[in-house]
């Protein structure tokens, strides 16, 4: 037993070594030279030079311009999908209605609708809009979703409960009240996996953002990152640690909210 | 359609009058419910929807986006089948998808039966080391695993000559670009793919495999018997999902060999393809028909997932 024990643990630490390994090795580029970075053997441990890469990609990016443009793009997309999405959804899970099994099965259906196949019309959308080079258009089409809305039902069918719906009803609750005063503070959970989940999204998208964003100013981390890796060849240390800044600020939301989005992810799975 | 079951004001209405008003009557006075939930299907309409039906007209003219439209028929699909680049960029996807998903759901399930032995200790320290680089932005992977792949100083040929072999220019070969990109598709999603094996593990009910204990069975038979069928709706998700993304891998060619797919147009997968003729080359009408290939691909795929389900409808329950 003991022996099987430890070749397991043996199995699964290498699988996590690789796992980490490239974040360790971000890490130690960033905090070497670029004459570093292209040497060979190559350097594995950590260099001096974190500081000094850190100051250029400051000095030669607008870094703090691309960091609040990602941060408001996402924090938007995830808020404006939380409510459109947990107001849909309750009202699914909790109220009949005319027509309620097919606009239900509608929306399932939309999932199955290819992204990528619309990607030249929406871009000619956008255009028509006015949006192109406009946050507007990496918010808006986003702003409720199909999956937010079955993931949030379900989540509301198992734990809002009608008694006290119809309680809040006979305390004189609107519709409204209902929904912001009663059911809300129930979804929490659900709503912390749903707003993790898309901001993690917004934050790490990149084709549509590199479609539509025509201005320099307003280029999201992603955007910005890809184009720093194709000009300062010269100067990769920088890109290198410009790439360890956009990446840490996700991971520390990560480590946050890991355990409970974890379990969440994969019941997300299983359930569908 | 029944009965509404929760009816803020059912007194108000008369019930004859209910009668007489009928559907519309009805859907009035459940005006907030459908403003609750029109949100979504005003987007899908607008942003989904119309779109879709727009490729349609789209592929069949002439446009570089800014001058006029011209009715091209059916040149643009002529061009599609008839250019090797397309080809070329759908036997690298194809390729890609099996070099990145054999392995990495083989690797996730075996990552998911060693978590999911009850020695495990530290179980949370694993799922969170596993699962993170899934939330990593794929902008960031390509620029690391660039240097890892690098053709010359790279980590990979550093251990390449520990090993005593030779150097190999990696990304100035058409498989080794497959190769770095297949690399960094499976060290983003087998630990994802581990972690809902995992779940789908742990939802198999411990009875089952006490009673087979009973009756006789062997570790083998019971993996076999039990964990095999109950675990297969999962495995057709993961299938389903890394086939549905494996058909749109685009960053990591993107930013790892550029627009062009990088020596021998390794890298052109289909999305890259579609993404540089119509917003770097402006074909735009042509781009509406790539994404219409690219559906039927996607679409002929999904049939033979399906069909792969179909042939063997044996186990209906397990875990849902």
């Amino acid at each position: 037993m003991k022996a099987r024990s430890i070749l397991l643990h043996v199995g699964l630490t290498a699988g996590l070594l690789l796992s980490v390994f490239p974040f360790y090795w971000l890490l130690v580029m960033a905090t070497r030279t670029t004459a570093d970075i292209y040497s060979f053997p190559p350097k594995l441990w950590f260099g001096t030079k974190l500081g000094d890469n850190v100051s250029r990609v400051f000095e030669n990016i607008d870094f703090f311009g691309a960091f609040w443009n990602t941060l408001f793009v996402a924090t938007a997309c995830a808020a404006l999908v939380l409510f459109f999405d947990s107001l849909a959804g309750f009202t699914f899970a909790k109220f009949e209605f005319p027509g309620k099994k097919i606009l239900f099965v509608l929306l399932l259906a939309t999932m199955m609708a290819p992204a990528q196949l619309s990607l030249v019309p929406s871009f000619v959308i956008m255009a028509k809009l006015g949006w192109v080079g406009s946050f507007k258009a990496l918010i808006i089409p986003g702003m409720a979703n199909a999956f937010g809305i079955f993931w949030i039902r379900q989540y509301a069918q198992e734990s809002v409960p009608s008694e006290l719906l119809d309680a809040g009803r006979i305390d004189g609750c609107g519709f409204f009240r209902l929904y912001w005063n009663v059911a809300l503070p129930i979804l929490r959970p659900a709503l912390s996996f749903l707003g993790a989940f898309t901001f993690i999204g917004a934050w790490n998208d990149y084709l549509w953002p590199l479609i539509i964003l025509t201005d320099e100013s307003k280029y999201t981390l992603q955007v910005a990152l890809a184009s720093l890796n194709g000009i300062y060849l010269s100067d990769y240390s920088m890109v290198i640690a410009g790439t360890l800044l956009a990446v840490i600020p996700l991971i520390v939301l990560f480590l946050f909210v890991s355990k409970q989005f974890i379990s969440d992810i994969a019941a997300g799975a299983i359930k569908s | 359609m029944g009965k509404p079951m929760l009816n803020p004001e059912p007194a108000r209405v008369p019930s004859s009058r209910r009668t007489e008003g009928g559907l519309a009557a009805r859907i009035w006075k459940h005006r907030k419910e459908y403003l609750a939930i029109s949100p979504f299907y005003i987007l899908f309409a607008v942003f989904g929807l119309f779109p879709i039906a727009f490729s349609m007209y789209l592929s069949f003219q002439k446009w570089d986006g800014i001058g006029r439209m011209s009715y091209n028929g059916l040149n643009n699909y002529r061009f599609m089948l008839t250019d090797p680049e397309f080809w070329r960029a759908v036997g690298n996807t194809l390729l890609i998808w099996i070099y990145s998903t054999i392995p990495m759901l083989f690797l996730a399930l075996v990552v998911a039966f060693l978590l999911h032995s009850s020695f495990v200790r530290m179980r949370t320290l694993y799922r969170v080391g596993y699962f993170l680089p899934n939330v990593t932005s794929l902008v960031a992977v390509a620029i690391v695993f660039g240097t890892i792949f690098s053709n010359n100083y790279g980590l990979l040929n550093y251990t390449l000559n520990l090993l005593g072999l030779n150097s190999i220019e990696w990304l100035n070969r058409t498989w080794g670009i497959q190769l770095a990109i297949s690399v960094m598709v499976i060290w983003r999603w087998a630990g994802y793919n581990a972690i809902i094996y995992l779940a789908g593990l742990q939802s198999i009910p411990t009875v089952l495999y006490e009673a087979a204990k009973i009756d006789g069975a062997s570790g083998v038979q019971a993996f076999f018997r039990i964990t095999v069928p109950n675990l297969r709706p999962i495995i057709l998700f993961t299938l389903i999902t890394s086939t549905i993304g494996g058909m749109q891998v685009f960053t990591e060619p993107q930013v790892l060999v550029g627009n062009d797919g990088g020596a021998g147009g390794g890298g052109l997968t289909i999305v890259l393809y579609l993404y540089r003729e119509a917003f770097v080359h402006n074909y735009f009408g042509y781009g509406a028909a790539v994404g219409w290939g690219m559906f039927i691909l996607i679409a002929l795929f999904s049939i033979v997932n399906w069909l792969f389900v179909q042939g063997r409808p044996s186990h209906d329950q397990g875990v849902k």
